[in-house]
C-alpha cells in the first residue's frame, strides 16, 4: 500500500547542499576541472563509457566529477542523460581488422604476424605504489620506433584457414536492441554480446573467473587481445552514402577454445568474443569467457548447471544500474509496509505466548 | 573531372577527415584561413543524438549492438546553391557547422582555397598525429631472443 506523506523537503534540500560542498572537498585543494578527469582518470572514463553505453568522454568525466568518483552513480548518470538523446540511426558495424593498434597481443603464437605489441600496459609492472606521483613533474616522454602504418592481420584468420577454428560466418541481419525491447529468453548471442558489453565489470569477471575455476570450464586461451582507434561509418540517408562520423577506441578480446567436437563435427577449436567501448581489457577477456560459456547449447556441450551457463541468471544480473536501484529502493521510507509486518509480528507472539501461558497454567 | 564514384569518395574523404578532427583546430583553420562569413539557410538545425554504434561477432560475423555515441548533426544551404552535411562525433554543435559548411564549399568555386587552408592541415595533422601513437606502439614491439642453455 502506497500512503502519500508529505515532509522532508527542507531536509532534502539541505543534505543536496551538503552533498554539493562535500563533493568539493577541502576548498584549500585546487578544484578538478573535467578535462583533467577525461585525460587523467581515462580508464574511469572508459569504464563508465562502456557501462554506461554510451561513447563521449566529456560527458563520462563530468559524471564522475557529479558523482564524487562513485563509477555505479556516475553510469547511473550517463544512462539517464542517454535516455534524453534521439536516436539518429545505428552505424555499419565497426571494422576491427583495421584498428589501429595500440596494444596487440596474442596469447597463443609468439611470432604472430603484425607481433606482440605490449602498449600502455600494467602488464609486468609491479603493483608497488610510486611516491614519484605525488610530487608534481614532467611526465616522462615514450620512446618510439617505425610506425606500423597497414592493418594488423587477426589472430583466427590464420587458425581459419586450415579449418582448425569455427568459423564466424558473416551475415548482415539486423541485431535485436535491448534498448528499444524488452528482454526475452532465450536472449540469442547477438543480444547476449549487447548485454554483456554494457554489463557490470565486476560481475562479468566474478562469472568469467567462475568458469576458470570448473563451473563451466572452457579452456580458453587470448588468441588474439587488441586496444585501439577504429573509425565508425554511418549511411546517410540524404546523402545515400556512408560516412565517417568519428572515431572510437574500443578493446577486442578473441578467445579460442578447446573443443573435443561432437557427433556431428570433428574437432576444432572454438571462440568466445568481446568488445567494449574503451581501454578496458579486464573486462573485454571477461565478456569472451561468458559468452563462449553461455555457447553451451549451439556447440552441443553439457549444461552443468553452472551460473555462467544460465543465460537468464547472467544477463538479468550483469547491469548495475537495475541492480542498484532495486537493492538500494530499500533503503526509501517503507513506513507503511513495516507497520503492518510489525503488527503482524506482535499479534503473532501475542498468540504464541498466549498458547504458552495457557500451557504453563495446565500443568 | 572525376566520375561520379570518385566525387563520391573525395567527398566521403573530406566529411570523415572534418568529422575526426578536433573541433578547436577546425575552427582556428577557419578563422585563420580569411573567408567571409558565408550567408546559408538552415536546412537542418545542429541536432545532438544518440547513433547506436554495431560491432561483428568474433570481428567478422553477424552483427550486434555495442552501445550509442553522441553525434550531432546539421544541414545547410550556401547562398550559391551548394548543400552541406555534416554528422560529428560528440556533442559540438558550432564542429557539426564549419563541417558542413566546408563540405557546401568543397562543392562551389572556392574548393581549392577551402581544400589549401583547412583540409590539408587537418589531413596531415591527422596523419602525424597517427604517426607519432603507431612510433609509441612499435616501440613496445616485443623482440623475442632465445637463450642457448648448456654446451
Amino acid at each position: 500500500m502506497y500512503v502519500a506523506v508529505k515532509g522532508g523537503e527542507r531536509a532534502i534540500d539541505a543534505a543536496h547542499e551538503w552533498l554539493a560542498e562535500e563533493r568539493r572537498g577541502d576548498a584549500a585543494v585546487p578544484e578538478l576541472t573535467v578535462p583533467q578527469i577525461r585525460e587523467q582518470m581515462a580508464l574511469a572514463v572508459n569504464r563508465v563509457m562502456a557501462e554506461g553505453s554510451l561513447y563521449d568522454p566529456d560527458l563520462a568525466a563530468l559524471a564522475i566529477k557529479q558523482a564524487r568518483g562513485d563509477l555505479i552513480e556516475a553510469i547511473f548518470l550517463i544512462r539517464a542523460y542517454r535516455t534524453t538523446l534521439p536516436r539518429l540511426g545505428h552505424s555499419a558495424p565497426v571494422d576491427t581488422g583495421a584498428m589501429r593498434c595500440d596494444r596487440r597481443i596474442s596469447a597463443t603464437f609468439k611470432d604472430v604476424p603484425g607481433g606482440q605489441v605490449l602498449g600502455p600496459t600494467f602488464d609486468y609492472t609491479h603493483r608497488l605504489l610510486d611516491f614519484a606521483l605525488e610530487a608534481e613533474g614532467e611526465a616522462p616522454r615514450a620512446r618510439e620506433a617505425e610506425p606500423r602504418r597497414e592493418p594488423t592481420p587477426r589472430v583466427t584468420e590464420f587458425l581459419n584457414k586450415d579449418g582448425l577454428i569455427q568459423d564466424e560466418p558473416r551475415t548482415d541481419a539486423t541485431p535485436p536492441d535491448m534498448t528499444r525491447e524488452p528482454m526475452e529468453y532465450p536472449a540469442g548471442r547477438p543480444l547476449r554480446l549487447q548485454a554483456l558489453t554494457r554489463g557490470d565489470e565486476g560481475f562479468v569477471l566474478g562469472m568469467a573467473y567462475s568458469t576458470q575455476r570448473g563451473y563451466g570450464r572452457n579452456h580458453p586461451f587470448v588468441g588474439e587481445l587488441r586496444i585501439g582507434a577504429v573509425e565508425v561509418e554511418m549511411e546517410v540517408p540524404e546523402l545515400g552514402f556512408p560516412v565517417c562520423i568519428g572515431e572510437l577506441t574500443l578493446t577486442e578480446c578473441e578467445t579460442v577454445n578447446q573443443f573435443a567436437g561432437s557427433k556431428l563435427e570433428p574437432a576444432q577449436f572454438t571462440r568466445g568474443y568481446g568488445l567494449v567501448f574503451g581501454q578496458t581489457e579486464r573486462k573485454a577477456i571477461s565478456m569472451a569467457l561468458v559468452d563462449r560459456a553461455l555457447r553451451w547449447e549451439e556447440l552441443g556441450e553439457e549444461n552443468i548447471g553452472a551460473p555462467a551457463q544460465d543465460e537468464e541468471f547472467v544477463l538479468a544480473h550483469s547491469d548495475n544500474i537495475q541492480g542498484t536501484g532495486f537493492l538500494e529502493h530499500i533503503k526509501l521510507p517503507h513506513y507503511v509496509d513495516f507497520q503492518s509486518e510489525l503488527e503482524l509480528v506482535r499479534k503473532m507472539r501475542a498468540e504464541a505466548l498466549g498458547t504458552a501461558k495457557f500451557k504453563e497454567a495446565a500443568e | 573531372m572525376e566520375t561520379p564514384e570518385q566525387e563520391i569518395a573525395l567527398r566521403q574523404g573530406w566529411m570523415g577527415l572534418l568529422a575526426r578532427a578536433p573541433a578547436e583546430r577546425l575552427a582556428a583553420l577557419m578563422e585563420g584561413a580569411d573567408m567571409p562569413d558565408f550567408d546559408f539557410d538552415w536546412l537542418r538545425v545542429p541536432e545532438t543524438g544518440g547513433v547506436m554504434v554495431r560491432g561483428r561477432m568474433g570481428g567478422t560475423g553477424a552483427p550486434f549492438n555495442l552501445g550509442e555515441m553522441t553525434v550531432t548533426r546539421c544541414a545547410l544551404r550556401l547562398q550559391s546553391g551548394e548543400v552541406g552535411h555534416a554528422h560529428v562525433k560528440g556533442r559540438n554543435r558550432a564542429h557539426a557547422e564549419r563541417a558542413a559548411l566546408v563540405d557546401a564549399l568543397m562543392q562551389g568555386p572556392r574548393a581549392a582555397e577551402v581544400q589549401a587552408s583547412v583540409l590539408a592541415p587537418l589531413a596531415s595533422e591527422e596523419a602525424a598525429q597517427r604517426d607519432a601513437r603507431a612510433a609509441k606502439a612499435a616501440a613496445t614491439k616485443v623482440d623475442f631472443f632465445t637463450m642457448v642453455r648448456g654446451e
